[in-house]
C-alpha cells in the first residue's frame, strides 16, 4: 500500500511558486487558540499532484469500465448534464440570494418536480432528500403525521424480505415498528401471506418494485387492495425505477408515497462521486405533509413556500442537491418520453440477456423472466471450496467491478447483477465470458479464487477487524 | 458439551440440557455460513423467552442472522464474553461460545426438536 499524504509530507520540503508576503504578520491573540502546531503534511506541489493522480489511477469507476453492482444502477452519466450543471447561472448561485433573481433556478426545480409527478402518476413531488434512504424516512414520517392527524395509533409497518436493506432501518428510525413478509417460492409476495399480516395495527407496507430479487411483483393489484382496505398506505421504495420508466406509473398502481433516487434512474454520478438525490413522491390526500419549503408557481411567478401546516418540516438545510436537479433535468429533457421508455426497455433486455448467459454456471434460484437486474448464487462452486465471495474477488483480477455479493439475504451465496441499459452486446458477452472463465477455474484450480485478487493495489482486506474495531481517525501516528 | 448431545434447531441453533436449565448456542454449520461475526444482540438477563421467538441479532461480515430461542422459559445468563469478543463464537462455537442461559418452563417442547443424527440428515437434505 503506498504512503498516505501525511506520511509524504512528514519533515517534508515545501515549494511554492507565490512570492513571499511583503506586509508584517499580525498575530491573532484570540481565547480558544490551539497552543501546539498543527501538524499539517509539508510536500511540493508536484508531489502534491503525483500522489493524488497516483491514488485516481488506482480507482475503478463507470468511466473505466463495467460496474454492475445489483441495486446501484452505475450506468452512463452524459457529460452534457455535467456541462449543464456547470453553468455560471445555476453553479454560482448562493442559496441565500433573492428569489427575483433565481426564478431560472426554481423554474427548473419545479418542471423537475412535475416531471417527476408526470413519471410517476404521483400528485406531488419534493426534491430536497439527498439519498434514497432519506428519501425513505421523508416519506416515513409523512406516514407517521398522516394516522397521526387521523388519530389512528398504527406502529408497524410490514417489509417484504425481498426489500432494500435500508428500508426496515428507515421504518425504525421513525419510530414504527417493521415486521417481515416472507416471500413465496417464486420470490415474490403471497397475498394469502399479507393478508394474514396485515391488520389494524398495520401503518405502511414498504416495497421494493420491482424487488431486490428483480421481479415485478406480479400480484401488485391484489396486494394494494389488502393494504388498503387495511386503511393502511403503500410505500414503494423507487430505487429500481429503471426498470419501470415510461411502462408503469407507481400512481396509477396505487403508491401513495414512493421515493426516486435521481442519481440511479436518472444518471446523475454516484457512488464516491455523489451527492445524491432522493425525491419523495405522494398522491393528493399527503400532499399537504411534504417538507417545506416547497417550490410553487403562482402567476409565472416561481416561489419558495416556506411555511405549510401540516408539512412534516425541514429535511434539507436550504433545498436538496441543486445540482443534481440540474443533471436529471437535463436527462429528462434529452430523452421524452419515449427516450425513457427505451431506457427501461434495454435495462430490462440487457439483464435478460445477461441473466441467461450467466444461470449456465451459476445457480438460479428464481427464474425470470427478470426485470432491470437479477440474482443468481455461487452455492454451486461449494464442493470446490469456492464462495460468492472468492468469485467477486477474481473478477477483480480480469479488471471488471464485482456484482453485489450476499444480498438479498434470502438468496444463498447472492451476486446480484444489474448491468443497465448503456452497456452494449460486446461488454455484456465479456462480462458473461469471464464468469464462465471463474467457474471453470473453480472446477479446476479452485486456488486461483482463494487467494484472489492477484492483481489489484491491495489483496483481501480483513473485513472482520474492520468490522469489529474500525480506525475511523488518523490518529497521526506512522503506520507500522 | 458434545455436539452429540445437544439438541437442534431448523435454524441451528444447539440446546444443551443440564437439569432444569438449557444452554443455548448455534452449531458449527451456522458459524461456517455465517463467517466472521462481528457484532451479537442478545436479550436482557431476566427476560422472558418463547419458542422459535426471535430474541437476538447475530452481525456478520457479509450478513446479519436472527437467534431464535429453541426454548420457552427465563434468561438466567447471558454469555456477555462473546458480546465483548463474538470471534469467540466462530473459534469455538460449541463451548466458549454459548450464547444464554434459560430456565426451562416446559421441558416436552424439547421433544419437537432435532436430535444431533436428525440434524446432519437436515443439513445433508439442506446442501443438496
Amino acid at each position: 500500500m503506498s504512503a498516505t499524504i501525511f506520511e509524504k509530507g512528514k519533515n517534508g520540503k515545501s515549494h511554492s511558486y507565490l512570492p513571499p508576503h511583503d506586509c508584517p504578520l499580525e498575530k491573532l491573540d484570540l481565547p480558544g487558540r490551539r497552543k501546539s502546531a498543527l501538524d499539517l503534511p509539508v510536500i511540493g506541489e508536484q508531489d502534491l499532484i503525483r500522489h493524488y493522480v497516483e491514488l485516481a489511477s488506482k480507482n475503478y469507476h463507470i468511466d473505466k469500465g463495467m460496474y454492475p453492482l445489483g441495486s446501484c444502477t452505475m450506468k452512463y452519466n452524459p457529460v452534457v448534464n455535467e456541462e449543464l450543471a456547470r453553468l455560471e447561472g445555476f453553479n454560482g448561485l448562493h442559496p441565500l440570494q433573492d428569489e427575483e433573481d433565481v426564478q431560472g433556478a426554481l423554474e427548473l426545480m419545479y418542471n423537475l418536480q412535475e416531471a417527476l409527478c408526470e413519471i410517476c402518476g404521483m400528485s406531488a413531488f419534493t426534491l430536497q432528500p439527498a439519498a434514497g434512504a432519506h428519501g425513505e424516512l421523508a416519506g416515513m414520517m409523512i406516514a407517521r403525521d398522516y394516522f397521526r392527524d387521523r388519530r389512528e395509533n398504527r406502529k408497524t409497518v410490514l417489509v417484504p424480505d425481498s426489500a432494500h436493506g435500508t428500508n426496515p432501518a428507515s421504518v425504525v428510525t421513525c419510530g414504527f415498528t417493521p415486521r417481515t413478509v416472507p416471500s413465496n417460492e417464486q420470490g415474490l409476495i403471497d397475498p394469502a401471506v399479507l393478508e394474514r399480516e396485515t391488520g389494524p395495527d398495520t401503518a405502511v407496507l414498504m416495497l421494493t418494485l420491482p424487488n431486490t430479487l428483480g421481479l415485478f411483483e406480479r400480484d401488485i393489484a391484489r396486494v394494494v387492495e389488502i393494504v388498503h382496505r387495511a386503511g393502511a398506505l403503500v410505500y414503494m421504495d423507487g430505487a429500481n425505477m429503471n426498470a419501470l420508466l415510461g411502462i408503469v406509473k407507481p400512481g396509477e398502481i396505487g403508491m401513495d408515497i414512493m421515493h426516486l433516487n435521481l442519481h440511479k434512474t436518472f444518471s446523475t454520478p454516484h457512488g464516491g462521486g455523489g451527492p445524491g438525490a432522493g425525491p419523495v413522491g405522494v398522491r393528493a390526500p399527503l400532499e399537504d405533509y411534504l417538507p417545506v419549503p416547497r417550490v410553487v408557481k403562482e402567476k409565472e411567478r416561481f416561489s419558495l413556500r416556506q411555511r405549510a401546516d401540516k408539512s412534516i418540516g425541514r429535511v434539507h438545510p436550504w433545498y436538496g442537491n441543486f445540482n443534481v436537479f440540474v443533471k436529471a433535468y437535463a436527462y429528462i429533457r434529452t430523452l421524452g418520453a419515449a427516450g425513457l421508455r427505451e431506457v427501461a426497455e434495454n435495462a430490462i433486455l440487457n439483464a435478460n440477456y445477461l441473466m441467461k448467459k450467466i444461470s449456465q454456471w451459476y445457480y438460479l434460484k428464481y427464474p425470470g423472466p427478470c426485470m432491470h437486474e437479477f440474482v443468481v448464487s455461487g452455492k454451486n462452486l461449494k464442493d470446490y471450496g469456492v464462495r460468492t465471495t472468492d468469485v467477486a474477488k477474481r473478477l477483480l483480477d480480469y479488471g471488471l467491478h464485482a456484482p453485489t455479493v450476499y444480498f438479498p439475504l434470502i438468496v444463498e451465496e447472492a451476486l446480484m447483477i444489474e448491468p443497465v441499459e448503456t452497456e452494449k452486446k460486446e461488454t455484456l458477452d465479456r462480462f458473461a465470458a469471464v464468469m464462465e472463465r471463474i467457474a471453470e477455474e473453480a472446477r479446476e484450480n479452485p486456488s486461483l479464487l482463494l487467494e484472489a485478487p492477484l492483481t489489484t493495489p491491495v489483496r483481501r482486506l480483513d473485513e472482520a477487524a474492520a468490522a469489529r474495531s474500525p480506525e475511523l481517525c488518523w490518529s497521526g501516528e506512522e503506520r507500522k | 458439551m458434545f455436539p452429540e448431545e445437544c439438541k437442534y434447531t431448523k435454524e441451528h441453533e444447539w440446546v444443551f440440557v443440564e437439569g432444569d436449565t438449557a444452554v443455548i448456542g448455534i452449531s458449527d454449520y451456522a458459524t461456517g455460513e455465517l463467517g466472521d461475526i462481528v457484532y451479537i444482540e442478545l436479550p436482557d438477563e431476566g427476560s422472558q423467552v418463547h419458542q422459535m421467538d426471535p430474541i437476538g441479532t447475530i452481525e456478520a461480515v457479509k450478513t446479519v442472522a436472527e437467534l431464535f430461542s429453541p426454548v420457552t422459559g427465563e434468561i438466567v445468563e447471558v454469555n456477555e464474553a462473546i458480546i465483548a469478543n463474538p470471534e469467540i463464537v466462530n473459534k469455538d462455537p460449541y463451548e466458549e461460545g454459548w450464547f444464554i442461559k434459560v430456565k426451562l418452563t416446559d421441558p416436552e417442547e424439547l421433544d419437537v426438536l432435532f436430535s444431533h443424527e436428525e440434524y446432519a440428515e437436515f443439513l445433508g437434505e439442506q446442501e443438496e
